[in-house]
């Protein structure tokens, strides 16, 4: 058998670009992982059931087992590394997390984050059954899918909480935003 | 759990991606979504010497609306086509399928073209395909053909595409009017394959009674299959709540369905049964003219 060509790729990872050299067989989980050092994506089954190893392409969920780095290319990837603000300050999803009992042993967890973290953008105001339907690709073992459902319904409200402050310190508007944001915010 | 080695191709065009292809021959193939080949790759089911990741071909990307129904291009994902209104009022069969393939992360990737070519006995959008009576278009670097569903799928994992040939679209006529549609199926954790399913449709007459009915089944044989139901249900009053267990049980006779680990084949033709009565009844109801619209509610 011949020797794998390398193929020399860019990634933007979590804002970040990283020149690296990978065989195209080299899984986007690996890479991130054993190339980048990026630890947080973990690896389960490596065939798109558990997934633990969910990141965000292009700002939308993917297994990052069913993709070849060289794939990546040109994308924008997120890992649960990312979430958190750059002076560390822990995502609404994250915090919600911490503070609903949703972290057991954590193997699953980035995944979890990842996905809820693009589903709550799309949907600030989910019911718990469009949550569970959200998750339904992710397994933990841990099987804590009580508090995972509260902790991702808590960070719903933790967004609409914080999106009324920004609206309420912006100040601007018609003068009955702030009220309206608030109440929305409450509901 | 590591895909073997391959050689990898990016084309960017249609063009480029047919001329290496008919250079490759056997020894390439299609890498679209990689939803089901990377499982095969990493799980060592499939080792192809070269892969052509077809993902760098903007123009395979597209979703179009056309008088006769909707055509979906091979870089299309589950996703764009289960949100795209047009596609989903010209034919809405294909929401109600595509709700229930993976779950949302897969779909977000995986090609509604990838999942035909795929053919899965067990997948939803061949079964649609098949109700529709769908064409599949292929092209080999000297020659384009359009083939019709009821000639596309040979077994399980098998389609008539052949060495060199790329799939660029599969076209899903709409229905005629008074048609409903559905998608039943019973799956052990919503989002896994179905143990068994079907596509239903269900043609009323003017008096609101079925005039035509017909269903395409997922799981109980090698290919999706196309049953006619019109001969059980006939004259069936749409808006009544009467039985369609007659038409469940003309479908039992007409199944072939195996045991496997998880299910064996005695209770997949039960499911047969009480599913197709289920999908049909849905059908049926969808397929009555809709209340006027209420006028407080629309927007200007
Ligand atoms: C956890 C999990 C659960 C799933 N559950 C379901 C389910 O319930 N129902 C269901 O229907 N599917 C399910 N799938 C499969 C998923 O729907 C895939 O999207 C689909 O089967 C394949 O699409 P793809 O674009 O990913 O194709 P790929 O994986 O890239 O390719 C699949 C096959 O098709 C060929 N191919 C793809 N595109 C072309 C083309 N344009 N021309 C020629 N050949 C082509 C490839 O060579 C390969 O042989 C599941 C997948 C996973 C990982
Ligand atoms: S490791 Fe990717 S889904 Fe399990
Ligand atoms: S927290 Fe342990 S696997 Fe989910």
């Amino acid at each position: 058998m011949t020797v794998p060509e390398l193929h020399e790729i860019t990634l933007r990872v979590n804002g970040v670009a990283y020149r690296t050299r990978v065989p195209a067989r080299r899984l986007l989980s690996d890479c991130l992982r054993h190339d980048l050092g990026l630890t947080g994506t973990h690896v389960g089954c490596e065939h798109g059931v558990c997934g633990c190893c969910t990141v965000l392409v292009d700002g939308q969920p993917a297994r990052s087992c069913l993709m070849f780095a060289v794939m990546a290319e040109g994308c924008e990837v997120t890992t649960v590394e990312g979430l958190a603000a750059p002076d560390g300050t822990l995502s609404a999803v994250q915090r919600a997390f911490a503070e609903c009992h949703g972290l057991q042993c954590g193997f699953c967890t980035p995944g979890f984050l990842t996905v809820l973290t693009a589903f709550l953008t799309e949907n600030p105001k989910p019911t718990e059954e469009e949550v569970v339907e959200a998750i339904s690709g992710n397994l933990c073992r841990c099987t804590g899918y009580q508090n995972i459902v509260a902790a991702a319904l808590r960070a719903a409200e933790i967004l609409r909480e914080e999106r009324a402050e920004e609206i309420v310190a912006a100040g601007d508007g018609d003068g009955a935003e702030p009220e309206r944001a608030r109440e929305e915010a409450a509901e | 759990m590591k895909p073997p080695p391959f050689t990898y191709h990016a084309p960017t065009t249609v063009g480029e991606a047919l001329g290496v292809l008919a250079e490759l021959g056997p020894e390439g193939k299609v890498l679209a979504g990689g939803q089901s080949l990377i499982p095969l790759l990493n799980m060592r089911l499939a080792v192809p010497p070269h892969l052509v990741d077809i993902n760098r071909i903007p123009e395979l990307a597209y979703v179009r609306v056309d008088a006769g129904g909707v055509r979906v291009g091979a870089l299309a994902r589950h996703a764009e086509l289960e949100r795209h209104a047009g596609a989903y009022q010209a034919v809405p069969l294909l929401r109600q399928a595509l709700q229930l393939v993976a779950h949302p992360v897969i779909r977000n990737r995986g090609t509604t073209v990838g999942s035909i070519v795929h053919a899965d006995p067990a997948a939803e959008m061949p079964a649609v395909l098949a109700l529709l009576g769908g064409t599949v278009e292929l092209a080999r670097k000297d020659r384009r053909r359009t083939v019709g569903a009821a000639d596309f799928f040979l077994g399980p994992l098998e389609s008539c595409l052949e060495p060199g040939e790329l799939a660029l679209a599969v076209h899903f006529p709409h229905l005629p009017g008074r048609t409903g549609t559905a998608f039943v199926e019973l799956a052990r954790r919503h989002g896994d394959y179905a143990l068994a399913g079907l596509a239903a449709a269900v043609t009323l007459d003017e008096d609101l009674r079925v005039a035509h009915a017909r269903a395409a089944y997922v799981g109980v044989a090698p290919v999706p299959l196309v049953v006619d139901l019109t001969d059980a249900v006939r004259g069936v009053s749409a808006a009544g709540e009467r039985s369609w267990t007659l038409a469940g049980r003309l479908a039992q006779s007409e199944v072939q369905p195996e045991a496997d680990i998880h299910a064996t084949a005695e209770y997949r033709r039960h499911l047969v049964g009480v599913l197709t009565a289920r999908a049909l009844h849905q059908a049926a109801q969808r397929a009555l003219p809709e209340p006027g619209p209420d006028r407080t509610e629309t927007t200007p």
